[in-house]
């Protein structure tokens, strides 16, 4: 059936006729017919407000000029645009507002883009009539308000066109931006009149984004010159697995300026990371050449681990130099020299002590192209299968338990479909902060009545706009989930057509769940049985009901098993494989999807096709031209077990920062300082580096070209915009060499000569005609095509899992509660919970460099319930230590409701309290991952 | 004045207590809602209202039952009494509610029961605590009475009814601004369209907002029937009216009086005439937002098609007289204050063209007003008109600008010329209405200047 167009309208605009579908504005029917009314308040991705009223129209026969961004046409109706009177009322208003803009104000003063002063230049409003003012109460001059680490309020160059209030309402749904007073003395404010930098604004930019005048605009935090030879660049964020696409804009080989693409998928939001947050590129302390530790700076000692007084910290990282300690322990080396010792050194151990006695920390930071040279170096020239990242310390349990119920990690819907979802279940994700933008997706779809449910031990900010939000204790998801599914079979809510056609297994989950009845899942996870009920109808008897988790669901001992519970719920419903519905584990890293679809991961190859499969490793060996081996290879912690344990002695790392990032730090600095030979790549001297060998300069993802695949599947490209400092070069091409230096070696021992295949890739696009062919599920995506638009994989389908699982049916697989591997005594009577801050990226290497973040939140901190701060007679703000059985570290109390009282929650970005000194390096024995949720601590009043 | 004409104040001048209900209902109270409730239709009683010829008392006139007959048929519906009565010069919702809440009530449960409405609010002027306090009581008794809540009467009608606290601005009596309020949010009113209230009102149902003194009409209308009221008053403006009479008058007051008075009589026979029997220089008819009448134009009666004749309009019924010693400029300048301090601020026409409306003028009444001020303030006027989001910029912003300047351009000329405060003669200070000849919107000229 044909799909019937909408009614036509006709009218006349200007003299012409033309002919529009019925809800089309006036000013929209214009647009289309090349005749531009101005506006000022209006904007075409905001909800029209007509408060400016420069866009009154002449309507023939109406008694009022109507505002065109909001008057619908009507049939046969004459518009006129640009009448005597129409001209005369436009002016009139210019010049009002005009009166008491400050000329120029800061934006025209900038770039010359003041949308006011543009419109007054046009209409040629030279000497305005407005001039003189008697008046002896008028507000302005309003002071400045600079107190946003990022953005610089000049309230006089406001023209109240509201567009700052919609971005922030309805586009961020951060409600932050209202109106104050009335009449002439109405102004914007944040919150209830406090500066902007005091108030609950989270400085993702977005009334900025939208500001036409100089009212709101990005404080200047690179300082160039002119701004007249101003480039931009399109690529895509480097933070998170949201990915949104950025402009940079570069100026004399520096990026002074990040905007968000509109033509992205995230429709040009960004949070304060991606927007704020760029300027780590062009720190002083950037890498620039190769380092060697000097043969006096043996046995390895850490160099500035030992911080304990915060300002000096704070000051190191600022400074252009490295500290002392630092500059007596490595010399400068030339790429050649560093390059060679590396080979020479790792193919020494390889000859020693085979293959396993070598692995390597790729990045989920870098491209795919790079991750895939990465795993490839380690699988063909290491020979070993010990090549892991950080997606094991994320969702390695959620794939885990993806990959045997459903046979496939990927996410199965997008997450923008939240908003055609009836309802969303967000479990262990504190998406505000860790997935922003993200999240302004979920609070859109609450704001328009999708009904949203939020659990998690820790109080998220989305729970403010949640229509449940469910506190359970730490560590007990899988008995709430066994709960939550009891109910719905009880009442038969379940979708019975679905478990009979694409479920196997159903009859074990049914007598699992059986044991979870609500009375007794209260008392296991504290939440009332009417609650459970509630939330389980909500779910239960959902058209279309999707589900959204994170860290909280898999850092646990038991991640694999609440993974497992989250997705037999899923199928349980028959919630998956349509729009608004399905499973999305929200991943971590820019690139964390990618790495792993590339292979960098122990026990798959490219494309998730398994080590151990003989068809699979003989295809790699073909293209390859080496053997594989065909043992999974250690992940992440255990290769650290296993450096302790002296069974791993050379190790390259790119872009990893072990040292802060894993669990049970004091285990990890004695594994590095094990290690015989350790070659770190990275833009920073980070704590890990500090223990390295060979230090080589790397390059940031502004400075090279390459692909990244977001947590929505996406497969974006990335562009340089800038080049690399000094001598740093790119992580694929120190791979590249590297590689090639080892394999000479190694033909040299075994008198192969010339017989070597060198890797020869010029760009990123050869390595990417190399990936595709070996990765079925990447098939069909090319360079060209991603530079048009955003591809997802598998083959542009945004929904997958529509027919049929990978693994055929989708397998229920039962999970019995478990409690967490250490809970609180009488000694450590707390519940340690870990995570992340809005404004830092993991080890904070990169974002701890960034003027902007570093000010909005440069100290560690324990959140802790105000009655427990009570009852430790300590109050908001004071010196606490915090003790596990594995470390203790001191920082300052928050007093906060968001974690419950028992708990207490402190980031792990911050070298000086480093969380993972106290950190439990217990496994899930399925993804192994640590439980980085949950350890008892002890805290006490610092002396 | 005859008092037996006196349909909405007779009861409440003569009987005391009558906001108790049980003194009310002695007196026949409530008799028209149980009259209505067990023996009329709905329909009935639209009817009713549509036939009297009830036109809206809040300002704007318009017909009753016609305002009714728009309303969207979706349920719920809402109503709202707007008792925000924050006019300069008006006060006759207060009278009425201190003095006879019931019968207010009594039109609410009518309205209501007309239109399908079973939650209703009247939204009361804050500094009202009064009578806030006082109609939550009469709510209370009629509560307990069974006339408010479920099954009224055995009828099967429910209906409840709360009252509001107004948010302390002018703009919270415009009848979209007045449900943004009620909502909890800043009383910016709503776009028109398509926010009408009868189509999309209080959130977002079909709403009737309608003025204290029509809630008191309809319960006449209903007791009396349409035959009866329209035996009051003229056949454009049936019904009585209360006249709020005040400033340089004897006997300045509240005057329930029909719209057959011309505004003379109004002012010489019923108030007294002019203080210090002075020369009479102004009157403004309707409210401060009514353009003003010179002394030529004052054999107009008190109707509302009438007033819309010589320029002007009915108003609220707040009548202004002004004396000889007036000085046109500060008039102005007063009411550009109120203006300029009640402009809401959601757009920019009114937000920026007040507070220069009133700064010209204050430039010009102090001496250093220039000759192309008034063209200016002509030109922000014309600027304002129509463009506006409601109408507050144009009914007390301006109309009275437009018509003070107009019609007492000779005053303004001559603190212009003289650069100090100028009070002229009577006689001297106003155009003769034929030489006054409107060009366009907003450009003016007059003939003998």
């Amino acid at each position: 059936m044909e799909p019937q167009s909408p009614p036509l309208v006709r009218l006349t605009i200007d003299d012409q006729p033309v002919a529009v579908p019925a809800d089309t504005t006036i000013w929209e029917a214009a647009r289309g017919m090349g005749i531009h009314i101005p506006v000022l308040c209006h904007h075409p991705k905001l909800r029209p407000v007509a408060v400016c009223r420069v866009c009154a129209v002449d309507v023939e026969k109406s008694r009022v000029m109507p505002a065109a961004c909001i008057r619908q046409v009507e049939e046969g109706i004459v518009v006129r645009t640009d009448t005597d009177r129409v001209r005369r009322a436009r002016k009139t208003l210019v010049e009002l507002l005009l009166a008491e803009h400050p000329t120029p104000c800061a934006k025209h003063a900038r770039s010359h883009d003041c949308e006011l002063e543009l419109l007054g230049e046009q209409l040629d409003i030279t000497s305005p009539r407005f001039s003189i003012r008697p008046s002896s109460f008028v507000l302005r001059p309003f002071p400045p308000d600079p107190s946003s680490a990022v953005i610089a309020v000049d309230l006089n160059a406001c023209i109240l066109c509201d567009r700052c209030i919609r971005a922030c309402d309805e586009v961020q749904v951060n409600e932050v931006i209202g109106r104050a007073e009335k009449g002439h003395r109405a102004h914007i404010v944040f919150d209830d009149g406090k500066p902007m930098g005091e108030s609950t604004c989270v400085s993702c930019g977005e009334c900025q984004a939208y500001c036409p005048t100089g009212a709101l605009i990005d404080k200047p935090l690179m300082q160039v010159k002119a701004p007249s030879t101003v480039q931009t660049v399109d690529s895509v964020c480097p933070y998170c697995g949201v990915g949104c696409g950025v402009t940079y804009h570069v100026h004399d080989n520096t990026i002074v300026q990040v905007t968000g693409r509109t033509d992205g998928h995230t429709e040009g939001r960004l949070c304060v990371k991606g927007r704020y947050g760029f300027d780590y590129s062009h720190h002083p302390q950037r890498l620039t050449v190769p380092l060697i530790r000097k043969d006096e700076a043996y046995p390895k000692q850490p160099l500035s681990a030992d911080f304990t007084d915060y300002k000096e910290f704070r000051d190191s990282l600022r400074s252009p130099e490295w500290n002392e300690r630092i500059r007596e322990t490595f010399r400068e080396a030339t790429w050649d020299e560093a390059l060679d010792l590396s080979a020479r050194r790792l193919m020494d151990i390889k000859t020693r002590f085979g293959s396993g006695a070598l692995a390597g920390f790729g990045s989920a930071k870098v491209t795919n192209e790079e991750a895939y040279l990465f795993q490839k170096l380690i699988r063909t020239v290491f020979g070993t299968n010990n090549v892991d990242h950080c997606t094991r310390l994320c969702h390695a349990s959620s794939v885990a338990a993806l990959m045997e119920t459903i046979g496939s990690g990927a996410v199965s819907n997008i997450f923008q479909e939240a908003l055609d979802a009836d309802v969303l279940l967000v479990i262990g994700s504190n998406a505000n902060e860790n997935h922003p933008v993200a999240a302004t997706y979920f609070k859109q779809a609450a704001k328009r009545g999708v009904t949203l449910i939020v659990m998690d031990p820790r109080r998220p900010p989305l729970a403010n706009q949640a229509t449940h939000y469910v506190r359970f204790k730490p560590g007990t998801d899988v008995a709430l989930l066994n709960g939550l599914m009891h109910v719905i079979l009880r009442d038969g809510l379940h979708d019975d057509a679905f478990v009979r056609e694409r479920t196997e297994n159903f009859e074990a989950l049914r007598e699992m769940v059986q044991q979870y009845p609500p009375d007794v899942v209260e008392k296991i996870t504290g939440v009332p049985r009417e609650m459970i009920e509630r939330i389980a109808f909500a779910y239960g008897r959902a058209e279309r009901a999707m589900i959204f988790w994170g860290m909280g669901i898999s850092q646990h001992t038991t991640g694999t098993d609440n993974a497992r519970c989250l997705i037999s719920l899923c199928l349980l419903t028959g919630n998956i494989g349509r729009r608004g519905t399905g499973l999305h584990p929200l991943r971590g890293q820019n690139n964390v999807q990618g790495a792993s679809d590339v292979g960098l991961i122990p026990f798959a190859l490219p494309g998730y096709q398994r080590v151990d499969d003989l068809a699979v490793r003989t295809k790699f060996e073909r293209a390859w031209g080496v053997p594989l081996d065909p043992r999974p290879g250690l992940t992440v912690v255990e290769i650290m077990h296993a450096a302790l344990h002296g069974d791993i002695k050379g190790m390259l790392m790119m872009g990893e920062n072990p040292f802060l990032s894993d669990p049970n730090m004091n285990k990890v600095r004695k594994a590095l300082q094990a290690l015989d030979f350790l070659v770190v790549q990275d833009i920073f001297l980070t704590e890990t580096a500090e223990f390295a060998d060979v230090i080589l300069p790397a390059s940031t993802a502004a400075e090279k070209e390459g692909t990244y695949v977001n947590t929505n599947r996406m497969v974006q490209l990335g562009r340089k915009a800038v080049d690399p400092p000094g001598q740093a070069r790119i992580d694929g091409d120190i791979l590249i060499d590297l590689a090639n230096r080892m394999m000479e070696i190694e033909a040299g021992v075994r008198g192969q000569g010339s017989g070597v295949r060198k890797w020869e890739y010029r760009t990123s696009r050869d390595v990417w005609d190399e990936i595709v062919p070996l990765t079925p599920l990447f098939d069909g995506i090319t360079y060209d095509e991603m530079a048009r638009r955003t591809v997802i994989w598998p083959h542009d389908e945004q929904i997958i899992f529509t027919q049929t699982f990978p693994r055929g049916r989708g397998k229920f697989v039962p999970a019995e509660f478990a409690p967490a591997n250490e809970l609180p005594d009488a000694e450590y009577p707390f519940v340690l919970n870990t995570g992340r801050v809005l404004q830092h990226w993991h080890t904070g290497t990169m974002t701890r460099r960034t003027k902007a973040l570093d000010e909005i939140a440069p100290e560690p901190f324990v959140e802790v319930a105000p009655d427990d701060l009570t009852r430790l007679g300590v109050r908001d703000g004071d010196w606490v230590t915090v003790a596990s059985r594995r470390g203790v570290i001191t920082l300052r109390t928050k007093a906060s409701t968001k974690v419950s009282p028992g708990s207490v929650f402190i980031p792990f970005h911050f070298k000086e309290a480093a969380v993972n000194l106290l950190t439990n390096d217990a496994l899930d024995p399925y993804g192994k991952i640590p439980e980085f949720k949950f350890c008892a601590v002890r805290v006490e009043k610092a002396r | 004045m005859d008092a037996s004409r006196c349909i909405l104040t007779r009861e409440m001048e003569t009987i005391p207590n009558l906001t108790d209900i049980d003194i009310y209902i002695q007196h026949g109270g409530y008799q028209t809602v149980e009259k209505a409730l067990k023996m009329m239709k709905p329909e009935e009683v639209v009817k009713a209202v549509t036939d009297s010829g009830l036109k809206g008392r809040g300002g704007a006139g318009f017909p009753t039952g016609r305002k009714w007959s728009l309303l969207a048929n979706r349920f719920p519906r809402y109503l709202c009494c707007n008792a925000d009565e924050s006019e300069p010069a008006s006060f006759k919702d207060r009278k009425l509610l201190e003095g006879n809440p019931h019968r207010v009530i009594e039109g609410m449960i009518l309205t209501s029961y007309a239109n399908g409405i079973n939650l209703g609010y009247i939204y009361i002027r804050g500094e009202f605590f009064q009578i806030i306090e006082q109609m939550d009581r009469a709510f209370a008794q009629a509560y307990e009475r069974g006339y408010l809540g479920k099954n009224i009467l055995g009828t099967g009608f429910d209906l409840d009814l709360y009252t509001h606290p107004g948010a302390g601005a002018y703009i919270c009596g415009e009848e979209t601004g007045l449900i943004e309020s009620l909502e909890g949010n800043r009383p910016y009113p709503r776009l028109k369209p398509p926010y009408f209230p009868a189509a999309i009102g209080l959130w977002q149902a079909p709403t009737i907002v309608n003025n204290v003194e029509t809630m008191a009409d309809v319960a006449l209308v209903v007791e009396h029937g349409a035959d009866w009221f329209k035996g009051f008053g003229t056949e454009d403006s049936t019904g009585s009216r209360l006249f709020g009479l005040c400033g340089h008058v004897k006997k300045p007051g509240l005057y329930e009086l029909e719209s057959t008075i011309t505004l003379r009589s109004l002012i010489y026979d019923v108030g007294g005439g002019v203080r210090g029997d002075k020369k009479l220089k102004a009157v403004i008819p309707g409210g401060i937002s009514a353009p003003v009448l010179t002394p030529d134009e004052l054999d107009v009666t008190m109707e509302f098609g009438e007033m819309a004749k010589a320029g002007t309009m009915g108003g609220t019924g707040g009548v202004v007289v002004m004396d000889e010693t007036v000085c046109m400029v500060d008039a102005l300048l007063n009411i550009s204050m109120f203006a300029r301090h009640e402009s809401c601020g959601q757009c920019t026409p009114c937000r920026e063209g007040m507070p220069w409306i009133n700064d010209m003028l204050r430039r010009i009444e102090q001496g250093h007003g220039r000759q192309e001020d008034i063209d200016l303030l002509l030109d922000v006027c014309f600027n304002i008109e129509g463009r506006t989001v409601c109408v507050f910029g144009q009914a007390p912003g301006v109309w009275p600008t437009r018509s003070f300047i107009v019609k007492y351009l000779p005053e303004f000329q001559a603190h212009i010329e003289q650069h100090k405060c100028v009070v002229l003669p009577v006689e001297e200070s106003y155009l003769r209405k034929e030489n006054v000849e409107m060009l366009g919107v907003g450009v003016f000229r007059a003939k003998n200047s």
